[in-house]
């Protein structure tokens, strides 16, 4: 308001051509001042500004009207450029008026020098900025506030990253605990496995398969799928895994066999704490004259597929139930002879469930699959994991493991 | 002799002092990094967030010019940062002068060093304000012209014009900074100039400078203010000169 008046008392002056009173009732505050600082001269409008009476303003410096940290910048910035340049132009300080509250306005100031280049006096403009410094620290929180967001936006991105990287490292550790690195060499036998994890591979899922050499002449192919996915499933599926091997291993010959070790491992995932459950196909090979003598036996598991050297391929179904669920079941076990060039498969249900859309990949498409492909355990693997991955896209629904042996 | 210059401004601050000794000595004036005329590219926010960064700079100056017996001349916070580079390197320096120095300006448990934490918030405030008409745009214009001769009008304050961010930093790592334990291990013979009536390094902080260096001389200025290098030059190279000429005799 002390604006308004003092612009009406100007015009005043003006049609009246009063050089005193346009001194004194300028739209904005004046102040000279000697060139040590100490104010010499001021006006009513700086006076009605700031609440002092001119005996209070004159003898005092600048600096004094400032708020502290108006008087470093004072000290560090308008000083300087004052006697650098001469002027000074819209410098943004707050004046401390008579009852402590602070006005913010703008200062221009320029040096008065006498003929021999000495500074005389130095003018100061002071314009009430009130609104305008509002709106300044609007707009400067604004920025603030987006720098910040954009930081913290940053931030975020880098630790979802980091944390991504971590995951991705310790289910790519996890997986390596569910499928072995490398296959056993064993003579006469060519083995092939593949694991496919379920999406883009972020969660470690619950399909496993193991292959061991007992003696020279046996050869065990174990493959299960543990229920549900994740890091507690893994947990399971590593038990599971190595459970079926310690046991394959250390039990007596005469107990050494399919379903006695799926009898076992029923038992142990029912006295294990989790209420997850498991099925498994093992088999046994065993050399025998002209080729191998399988033993097939399977807890709930998807049958075992037989592609003979020649011919079309076969499923062959043995009655067992899932792991975990009942642990009094039994386990039929089915003897089969492997001849040369002949191929036994074991896969998990993430193939023949494999899904486009509606349709489900099937039995029959995994027949013709293991059909096409060429001699061998690996082509045969390769040809049906191949053919999956087309008929289900490239991020599979649900994990995908198979394990193949063929005799030579 | 080596000008350092203070927050706020660049080697311009010198320009009525420094060459009133280049009949006796090698003078050099410098910007400070992220001042005046300082490569953009050398400014690192980390770096010079403590006043240790720009002490470095200051010995990687004196290594590679390979200066020897230098009196380094620092006005303001450039006085610690000289302080802190003597005390890194302590043979390459001869004397130190200090004109209105300030090893601690929040006060602090008995010490008076003259302001409030709410006076620096309201410092770094003041610097926002006053850099909204700074803009990515200028910065190279002003960067690029470090003679600046003839700016035009819109470039007229370009003197001690910084980069709001790094004007923060600068101003943090100045005011926010306690080198006292600095003091006592300063070796080499001090003049600390005090000014009267300076409202950023008071008196009492001025003498208890010089009361912590062991080998100091305290001359109280008749300047008044913070800046007796443009504010009364002539008695600054005064003052300066007789206590070099001092000690030479």
């Amino acid at each position: 308001m002390s604006q308004i008046r003092a612009a009406e008392a100007f015009a005043d002056a003006l049609l009246e051509d009063d050089p005193v009173a346009l001194y004194d009732r300028a739209p904005c505050g004046y102040l000279s001042t000697a060139p040590d600082g100490t104010v010499v001269k001021t006006n009513s409008t700086f006076l009605t500004l700031t609440g002092f009476t001119a005996e209070e303003v004159v003898g005092r410096r600048l600096v004094d009207f400032l708020t502290p940290g108006g008087r470093i910048f004072h000290e560090t910035h308008y000083a300087p450029l004052l006697r650098l340049q001469g002027a000074v132009r819209e410098l943004a300080v707050d004046l401390v008026g008579r009852d402590g509250t602070r006005i913010p306005v703008l200062l221009n100031a320029t040096v008065d020098r006498d003929e021999r280049g000495r500074e005389r006096v130095v003018r100061i403009a002071a314009f009430d900025a009130r609104e305008r410094r509002r709106y300044e620290r609007e707009l400067l929180r604004a920025t603030q506030e987006a720098q910040r967001a954009q930081q913290e936006a940053e931030a975020a991105r880098a630790a979802a990253e980091a944390a991504e990287r971590h995951s991705r490292a310790m289910v790519g550790t996890l997986q390596d605990t569910l499928v072995p690195r490398a296959l056993p060499e064993a003579d006469g036998l060519e083995l092939a496995g593949a694991y496919r994890p379920a999406g883009d591979g972020r969660e470690v899922g619950g399909d496993f398969y193991d292959a061991f050499v007992v003696e020279d002449d046996e050869c065990w192919l174990v493959l299960g799928d543990v229920s549900g996915k994740g890091v507690d499933a893994a947990v399971v599926t590593a038990m599971v895994r190595n459970g079926a091997r310690t046991l394959a291993l250390s039990l007596p010959p005469h107990h050494r066999e399919p379903s006695e070790v799926l009898r076992r491992l029923d038992q142990l995932l029912d006295h294990h704490e989790t209420a997850r459950f498991c099925t498994a196909a093992v088999l046994r090979l065993r050399r025998s004259v002209g080729g191998w003598s399988a033993t097939y036996a399977s807890g709930g598991h998807p049958p075992l597929v037989v592609r003979p050297a020649a011919g079309r391929s076969r499923l062959v179904e043995v009655s067992g139930q899932v792991l975990g669920v009942l642990p009094t079941g039994e386990f039929e076990q089915r003897e089969l002879f492997v001849g040369a060039g002949d191929t036994l498969l074991l896969y998990t249900d993430g193939v023949t469930e494999s899904r486009r859309q509606r349709e489900l990949y099937g039995d029959a498409r995994m027949l013709a699959a293991v059909d096409a492909a060429g001699a061998g355990a690996p082509a045969v693997v390769a040809a049906l994991l191949d053919d999956v991955m087309r008929f289900g896209g490239a991020l599979p629904r649900d994990d995908i493991a198979c394990l193949a042996a063929t005799a030579r | 002799m080596l000008f350092a210059h203070g927050f706020g401004c660049d080697q311009t601050m010198w320009r009525h002092v420094a060459p009133a000794f280049s009949d006796r000595f090698r003078v050099i004036t410098f910007d400070l990094v992220g001042a005046g005329g300082s490569d953009p590219a050398a400014w690192d926010p980390v770096k010079y967030s403590s006043l240790e960064g720009y002490a470095e700079d200051v010995v990687e100056l004196v290594r590679d010019l390979d200066l020897h017996d230098v009196v380094l001349v620092g006005h303001s916070v450039s006085a610690m940062i000289g302080a802190l580079a003597h005390v890194r390197e302590p043979e390459r320096f001869e004397r130190l002068v200090m004109v209105g120095p300030s090893p601690r300006y929040l006060d602090d448990d008995g010490y008076v060093g003259g302001f409030s934490p709410d006076a620096i918030e309201e410092l770094l405030e003041s610097l926002s304000s006053n850099y909204l008409g700074w803009s990515t745009a200028m910065a190279p214009v002003i960067v690029g012209n470090p003679e600046r001769p003839d700016l035009g009008e819109e470039l007229a304050d370009a003197f001690c014009r910084m980069d709001p961010a790094i004007a923060r930093v600068f101003a943090r790592a100045t005011f926010l900074t306690d080198t006292r334990d600095v003091l006592p291990r300063i070796s080499v013979p001090t003049l600390v100039m005090q000014c009267a009536d300076d409202v950023i390094a008071p008196r009492r902080v001025g003498e208890y400078v010089a009361d912590a260096i062991p080998r100091s001389t305290l001359v109280l200025m008749r300047a008044t203010g913070h800046c007796p290098n443009l504010s009364a030059p002539e008695e600054t190279v005064d003052v300066i000169r007789s206590y070099l000429d001092g000690a030479a005799a």
